[in-house]
């Protein structure tokens, strides 16, 4: 194995790692204020069908802040249940995901190509050259945001505001800290970041949209907050090991000597991985006391 | 006799007390459902089609006539089955979503009946069995990830139906594969076949399994110790623990049962769908059997009689659906949107407080009935 192997495995290790890296750190802002999301998956999927909206209007960004604010609404949604009208989140998140899988297959439809859309290469990202391949600028927003969300977590009253709301709901309410609030604000900026990364799956990591594009990523991603123990730095670190098991199924799946490996068992890698890691992980986790609950005052 | 009076006049009131308590969670999934279809319309609209149309030919798809009831039964028999699986394991407290993966491994084991003979009877029971088992065996690896290491199940099941996914596209094009048509599995030969209920329609006697299975998981979870110990489990755990109910054996047992149900889903499909009794590489017949269960599951309030009855709608609007896609010419996609936006709606506790004035009315007329019996039991208790 070459040099250029190594680096064109790199490359694809960190186009798979950005959608889980993104996805988790926005769902660990959510838990560590008490909301579980499982509606990711559904905000990955339907965002990474309005991303491709976006970029045929206006543009790769546009796409993008498109993904972005999808993600906002959805989880708005699913935030305003779950705070203010005591849902359960479960549900909603069930509910979510069901949604996007009917909106995103008749949404293929209206536009004339059911289970494939492409983007238009003028819609695309401008990817970075590098001699193993092109590297989307993503990457490095993927790279940072871990960091960022780690030092606010930690570093800043409103981290630990934050924290507080999760932790202990009541404390945080006799403290003046409006609980309902921070959990919505806090689970819509996880489904901005969710959203992000559903168009960038779309926009410029694949370059088109089908009915599963986002392959179990929101799960995997939800598996990776708990790997990570909460901590954004760890859920960056879960995120490359997914990617790296990703890039690696694809390399073996262009090996010669796979050919006698079936294509479906070299897909089920990711699943497995994922099982495996979090099988390995828990026991250790401590997760906030109140999370999935909603709070209501007595 | 003036005592006797009183107390059968109490009772009648409490009856329609009761009736009308119980008719709120009816009324909670009905308005879910006009939400629901009330946010199709509206995608409908803004994409460009006629949702008065569709759901004009829906309905009469779906209703309207005998063949069409006919095939919303027949598309309800293995949501009721998956709906059980979601509605076992939430009363025991747990979000099994890892019917979809069980399905499908429970319709690849039924499918294996077409490598043997035996006698007719015989052979479909042996069918439904390998369905059985092999739904059970799928359900129990996230039960134990659950038990020994703490793995919540909405992870792994999820998970796991990746697996089945890929392992089931697997046997069906190496494994089951008909030698004449490379797109398809063998098909259930006819000695293991449901026989059909209403000639020229896909409509066959796998509904009365559906409903025996139905009164089965009723059974269970009210009448026995095991099911008493599943809903002790789910309603509080600490409680149940303190109780001396094995939590362990309670989460394993969700899930078996669960996993049964699932993969009898499955057989429905393959040995109970006229006319090709087998499966096809992508899976289209299916897919998301699982996931609309679930939904089936919420509308029907998790309770095997309203899972009946909310496997009838949903199975209405999938039959109408075809024919909506149809005559309408709008996409069967719209159905599962509507879907989702139900199961939102339904993740919303108390429901009709968010629309005060419905409630209002409800409790005004909860309220008069209180207070009349109140006033009949403290008439009776004095009159002697």
């Amino acid at each position: 194995m070459g040099i250029s192997q190594i680096g064109s495995i790199l490359i694809i290790t960190l186009h798979a790692m950005v959608p889980i890296c993104l996805t988790a750190v926005g769902e660990i802002i959510g838990e560590t204020a008490g909301l579980f999301n499982i509606g990711l998956e559904g905000i990955l999927l339907t965002s990474a069908f309005t991303g491709v909206l976006g970029a045929k209007a206006g543009g790769a960004v546009v796409g993008l802040l498109v993904g972005m604010g999808t993600g906002a609404i959805i989880s708005l949604i699913f935030s305003m249940i779950n705070t203010y009208w005591k849902g359960n989140q479960m549900i909603t998140g069930i509910g979510i995901n069901l949604f996007a899988l009917g909106f995103v297959a008749f949404g293929l439809i209206v536009l004339g190509s059911p289970g494939f859309h492409p983007v238009p290469p003028e819609g695309r990202l401008v990817a970075i050259r590098t001699p193993w391949g092109r590297l989307s600028p993503i990457i490095f927003v993927a790279l940072v945001i871990p960091f960022v969300a780690h030092w606010f977590l930690n570093r800043t009253r409103a981290g630990l505001i934050l924290k507080a709301t999760g932790e202990s709901p009541e404390a945080a309410d006799v403290a003046g800290i409006r609980v309902n609030l921070v959990r919505l604000l806090a689970t819509t900026f996880g489904g901005i970041l969710a959203g992000l990364a559903g168009a960038y799956i779309s926009v410029s990591w694949i370059g088109s949209v089908t009915k599963q594009i986002s392959a179990g990523r929101g799960f995997i991603s939800l598996a990776t907050v708990v790997f990570s123990g909460l901590n954004p730095i760890l859920a960056l670190l879960g995120a490359f090991v997914f990617g790296l098991f990703e890039s690696i199924a694809t390399w073996i799946r262009n090996l010669p000597a796979a050919r006698m490996i079936p294509w479906q068992f070299i897909a089920m890698i990711p699943y497995i991985v994922t099982l495996l890691v979090v099988a390995g992980v828990i026991g250790r986790v401590r997760f906030p006391k109140s999370l999935g609950k909603p709070y209501i005052r007595e | 006799m003036r005592e006797n009076q009183g107390t059968s006049e109490s009772r009648l009131l409490r009856g329609v007390h009761r009736t009308l308590t119980g008719l709120h969670p009816a009324l909670e999934s009905l308005l879910a459902a006009l939400v629901g279809m009330a946010v199709g319309a509206i995608l409908m609209r803004i994409w460009g089609y006629n949702p008065w149309k569709a759901y004009a030919a829906l309905f009469r798809g779906a209703y309207g006539s005998a063949f069409g009831r006919a095939s919303s039964l027949a598309r309800g028999v293995p949501l009721v089955f998956t709906a059980m699986t979601f509605a076992i394991c939430l009363r025991a407290g747990m979000f099994n979503i890892g019917a979809e993966g069980q399905v499908f491994l429970g319709a690849a084991a039924a499918i294996t009946v077409a490598f043997f003979h035996l006698p007719p009877g015989l052979h479909l029971i042996v069918g439904l069995v390998f369905a059985m088992i092999a739904g059970a065996a799928w359900s129990i690896g996230p039960a134990l990830l659950k038990v020994t290491r703490g793995v919540h199940e909405v992870i792994s099941t999820i998970m796991f139906n990746w697996i089945a996914r890929f392992l089931v596209f697997f046997l069906v094009v190496n494994v089951l594969v008909d030698p004449r048509r490379a797109e398809k599995t063998l098909s259930i030969p006819v000695s293991a076949r449901f026989p059909v209920l209403v000639s020229r329609t896909d409509l066959s006697y796998s509904i009365f399994l559906a409903i025996a299975f139905a009164l089965v998981i009723y059974f269970v979870l009210w009448h026995t110790v095991v099911g008493y110990e599943i809903r002790a489990a789910g309603l509080n755990p600490t409680a149940a623990r303190y109780g001396g109910i094995n939590s362990k054996r309670t989460i394993l047992l969700s899930f078996i049962l669960g996993g049964i149900g699932a993969g009898l889903a499955g057989a429905s499909i393959v040995m109970g769908q006229p006319p090709t009794y087998a499966m096809f590489s992508g899976l289209p017949m299916i897919t998301n059997t699982g996931f609309d269960g679930m939904a089936v599951a919420m509308v029907g309030r998790n309770h095997p009689i309203g899972i009946l009855v909310a496997a009838v709608f949903f199975g209405g609007l999938i039959a109408g659906g075809r024919t909506m896609q149809i005559f309408a010419s709008t996409p069967l996609e719209v159905v599962r949107v509507v879907t989702g936006v139900i199961v939102i709606t339904m993740a919303i506790p108390e429901l009709l407080r968010i629309f005060p004035r419905i409630k209002g009315e409800l409790v005004k007329i909860l309220a008069l009935i209180r207070k009349l019996h109140q006033k009949h039991a403290s008439q009776s208790e004095e009159s002697p």
